[in-house]
């Protein structure tokens, strides 16, 4: 797999990633030989050797370099990293860096920048995908509000397709809040949100305000909190525990959890279990049409009491709990909207009779499209993640995300209508007034599909337009 | 006489995996020998230090199974898989069965050819070519389904059995149904005879009959690899004059097969019990005997909550057709609604292991009644014993049955989703 990771928020959850990643084989691979899970993510490299030093399996661990690209186009965070303990784990070719920032501004990212820089990235890309045995996969990792990660990271996903048309792009987006103290916020995210319908394969969308949410009610949990109910430390989603870095830092806990769900993505196409999911699988299964491939991520367990005489909690709460609202990374209600597909990833010490017997009990409650009322994806990974013995990531296509991109919309409206700060993008050769106008009606076309298949929630609606693909 | 086996995905290769251990703990020293040494060269190649290296290709396009697989084996110090038997790729095939058999099964022909001949010519006789695989992901039922194709084309004159795994109903892979269809609709034209076992049945025969609280795919994978051993192992047929039979897939296709539009068998095996129990277990012929026939008649997959109300059609009612008398048919007669979800089969195959065996009365599965009436049940009814206890049963008997039985879950997959 290759990771991409840009912007400062792209950087900065991609930073909390290899570090979680690097605990998690540390804890798994207790014989330092460099092995088929970690080639996933990593190369292994003897410096000393002339030829480059790639090392096959089966050797021990030399240097292990993550399989990333980085791009900023302002150093600070990059610097960070190159400074810090995570140094080793990149080496310069990785990285794209520029002095003066995007300036919020989704057209200087994706048009400016986007040319000037195209032939450097093209280079990177290809020069990471040569390293890789067999490239299955594109992580995107980037924040939808700002300018670099928005603009010139959905620049990116638009080259990584016609570069490498057939490998899949599983892209995370981190979407900004109403309150979100960037004003053009609302503009960047619309523009971006057209080249994602258009050229990811899978996008999971995952929302500040979810995650600052999920981050307080731990610090409830750990500070206030029933007495003799502690957490384990190095358990929470939130939790850098474990890993290279010391001190933690404002974002860290809200970006640990991005991280430990790219985690949970991977695990099963990382490690062994009785019944793997592949990246691949995911698009396959949750993606009926091709634009409608916006997947709801809900992760549980949040964290592990430390003390083990409270009984741990029984593994069914585990799953009614990935359809609760408090385990989400996004703020739609999906139980009044409509499932189109559902994947259940579990990891640890769980059985297909557990996964059976929860998925009957859960599902009536579940409202589901009518041409798939049986379907689930399902994976079971032997390894459960540091801290716990077993945990599950959901990834939901359901209707509710329109909710999502009805607030987008909205927010977008109201600033082009005044035509706010609309002149800071026309300045920008290359950017114009369509631009704006397309992607407002990408937007709107897309919540009209989604619109159309809730039409059908509850009745045997033969034709709705978009199912007459199948004839 | 010898089986060679072609492991395909995830599902394929683990049921396959436990197979080769059910039989070969099945035939240990200690056994009669005959059958000992039958079952050994039917599944086993014996290198000169005597190790059993199993007959069997591995083929998956990721490699986390086969190696999982592998290493099992070389830690059971029983037996191992050659070490050039395997094949697999990187990349998966995304449960999507065009890329399996479109693209992964021509792109690798050549290479999982030669795996397979490789194993066939260390056979001093071939007895047939079985597939494992399941249908609901990409791997197993594309590439399997086109691997299919390729034996066929590279062995026209021998026996090819597919044995397939069909998922849960309530989904373990959103598309399977599709996979499913493709899948089955490609293998009637291939194969000899389709063995399947569904999920769902064997879940509840883990949970019901077993009484395991906690059941996981080894457990599954350990009661299909039960019943297929059941099947697969030495017998005594009707054709192989009082010696264990030499063509085991051969006389299972013909004894089962006998029309080309119906190939699907289906099996239970009596009885099944948790394994801690067996040892303080009587067993007689008749009790289970007449369970089996009644799971037949009333398409019961297990050996608990039979329908006894279930009755065979009375003479009036029986029909040329397999649907006559079947589902939504028999009018007339105190007997129609029970004659309406009678299983009516086309052949069954009866095989018998342990004690006693030729004391086992079978009369009650040769009831014309059972059948369709363009076959006698002298040609639609067949028998194999072996004396020799099957799997610490001291006595135990397989049904391997062509009915109805798999009508249901035929329609359910082919309904959903719905393709205008």
């Amino acid at each position: 797999m290759r990771h991409s990771k840009v912007g400062q928020c792209g950087n900065q959850v991609g930073c909390r990633f290899w570090d979680l990643a690097l605990r998690e084989h540390a804890h798994v691979n207790k014989t330092g030989v460099y092995d088929d899970a970690l080639s996933s993510f990593f190369r292994n490299v003897d410096s000393r050797k002339s030829d480059g030093g790639a090392c096959g399996f089966g050797g021990r661990i030399q240097h292990l370099k993550a399989r990333a690209v980085l791009v900023d186009m302002e150093e600070g965070v990059v610097n960070e990293i190159l400074q810090g303990p995570l140094s080793e784990v990149f080496d310069s070719t990785q990285l794209l860096t520029d002095v003066s920032g995007s300036g919020n501004n989704w057209a200087v990212g994706h048009m400016s920048y986007g040319s000037v820089y195209r032939e450097q990235i093209v280079d990177k890309l290809r020069k990471a995908a040569e390293h890789c045995d067999c490239l299955q996969c594109f992580f995107l990792i980037h924040s939808m509000g700002g300018g670099t990660g928005s603009g010139l990271g959905t620049r990116v996903l638009s080259l990584l397709e016609e570069e490498f048309p057939e490998v899949c792009r599983i892209v995370t987006s981190v979407y900004p809040s109403p309150e979100d103290d960037v004003i053009t916020s609302p503009y960047n995210s619309v523009l971006a949100m057209k080249e994602l319908s258009e050229h990811a394969d899978c996008v999971i969308p995952v929302e500040n305000q979810s995650l600052v949410d999920i981050v307080n009610k731990i610090k409830h949990m750990s500070d206030g909190g029933k007495p003799g109910l502690t957490i384990r430390k190095d358990s929470s989603i939130i939790s850098g525990q474990g890993g290279l870095r010391g001190a933690e830092k404002p974002f860290d806990a809200m970006n640990n959890i991005v991280a430990n769900l790219l985690l949970n993505i991977t695990s099963s196409a990382r490690f062994e279990g009785s019944l793997n999911m592949d990246l691949n699988e995911i698009a396959m299964n949750l993606v009926p049409f091709p634009r409608l491939h916006y997947l709801v991520p809900s992760l549980t367990p949040l964290y592990t009491l430390a003390d083990v005489s409270v009984p741990t909690r029984r593994l069914d709460q585990m799953f009614s709990d990935a359809f609760s609202k408090d385990h989400q990374l996004l703020r739609a209600n999906p139980k009044h909207s409509l499932y189109l597909a559902c994947a259940l990833m579990v990891r640890g010490n769980v059985q297909v009779s557990d996964l059976r017997r929860n998925i009957e009990r859960l599902r009536p409650s579940l409202p589901f499209v009518s041409w798939n009322q049986e379907g689930w994806k399902t994976g079971l990974c032997s390894v459960p993640p540091v801290g716990h013995s077993h945990s599950l990531l959901a990834l939901a296509n359901n209707t509710c995300v329109k909710s999502t991109f009805l607030d987008l919309k909205e927010r977008f409206t109201k600033l082009y209508r005044k035509k706010a700060h609309l002149h800071h993008y026309l300045h920008v050769e290359g950017m114009e007034q369509s631009c704006f106008s397309e992607a407002i009606t990408s937007l709107s076309s897309l919540i009209e599909e989604y619109h159309h298949l809730d039409a059908t929630k509850g009745k045997l609606i033969p034709d709705a337009p978009r199912l007459s693909i199948a004839r | 006489m010898s089986v060679v086996t072609v492991q395909l995905g995830q599902c394929g290769n683990q049921v396959g995996h436990e197979l080769f251990d059910v039989v070969c703990g099945d035939a240990h020293d200690g056994q009669r020998r005959s059958y000992c040494s039958v079952s050994r060269e039917r599944f086993f190649h014996q290198t000169e230090r005597g190790d059993l290296v199993a007959r069997a290709v591995l083929i998956d396009m990721e490699p986390k199974v086969i190696k999982h697989s592998m290493n099992k084996a070389a830690n059971s110090g029983r037996w191992t898989y050659g070490d050039d038997a395997h094949f697999s790729q990187k990349q998966g095939s995304g449960n999507n069965w065009a890329n399996g058999f479109c693209v992964h099964g021509p792109r690798h022909e050549a290479a999982l050819e030669e795996l397979v001949r490789r194993q066939v010519e260390r056979c001093d006789r071939l007895s047939g070519l079985m597939a494992m695989m399941s249908v609901a992901g990409g791997t197993g039922s594309g590439v399997g389904t086109y691997v299919t194709q390729c034996l066929r084309d590279t062995f026209p004159k021998s026996f090819i059995v597919n044995q397939l795994t069909w998922p849960y109903g309530t989904g373990e892979v959103i598309v399977q149904n599709y996979n499913s269809v493709l899948t089955l609709a490609h293998l009637y034209g291939l194969s000899d005879a389709i063995l399947v076992h569904e999920n769902d049945t064997v879940h509840g025969i883990c949970a019901r009959l077993l009484n395991l609280k906690h059941i996981s795919f080894g457990d599954v994978n350990r009661v299909i690899a039960h019943q297929l051993g059941a099947v697969l192992q030495p017998a005594l047929t009707t054709d192989s004059h009082g010696l264990y039979s030499r063509n085991p897939l051969g006389e299972l296709a013909s004894a089962l097969v006998c029309h080309p539009e119906y190939k699907l068998l289906s099996m239970s095996t009596v009885p099944q019990m948790p394994s801690a129990s067996i040892a303080y277990s009587t067993f007689s012929w008749p009790g289970p005997l007449r369970h089996l026939r009644q799971m037949l008649v009333s398409n019961s997959k297990m050996e608990e909550g039979i329908d006894w109300q279930v009755r065979l059609p009375a003479a009036s009612e029986r029909s040329r057709s397999l649907t006559g008398g079947g589902r939504g048919g028999g009018r007339g007669g105190g007997g129609a609604a029970a004659a309406a979800i009678f299983n009516r089969s086309l052949a069954n195959l009866l095989i018998l292991r342990g004690k006693d065996v030729y004391s086992a009365e079978t009369g009650g599965f040769e009831d014309p009644a059972l059948f369709t009436s363009w076959l006698s049940p002298r040609d639609a009814f067949s028998l194999w014993k072996s004396p020799v206890p099957f799997n610490k049963y001291e006595k135990s008997a397989t049904l391997v049955s062509n009915s109805q039985a798999l009508l249901r879950p035929l329609d359910d997959m082919s309904l959903h989703p719905p393709v205008r």
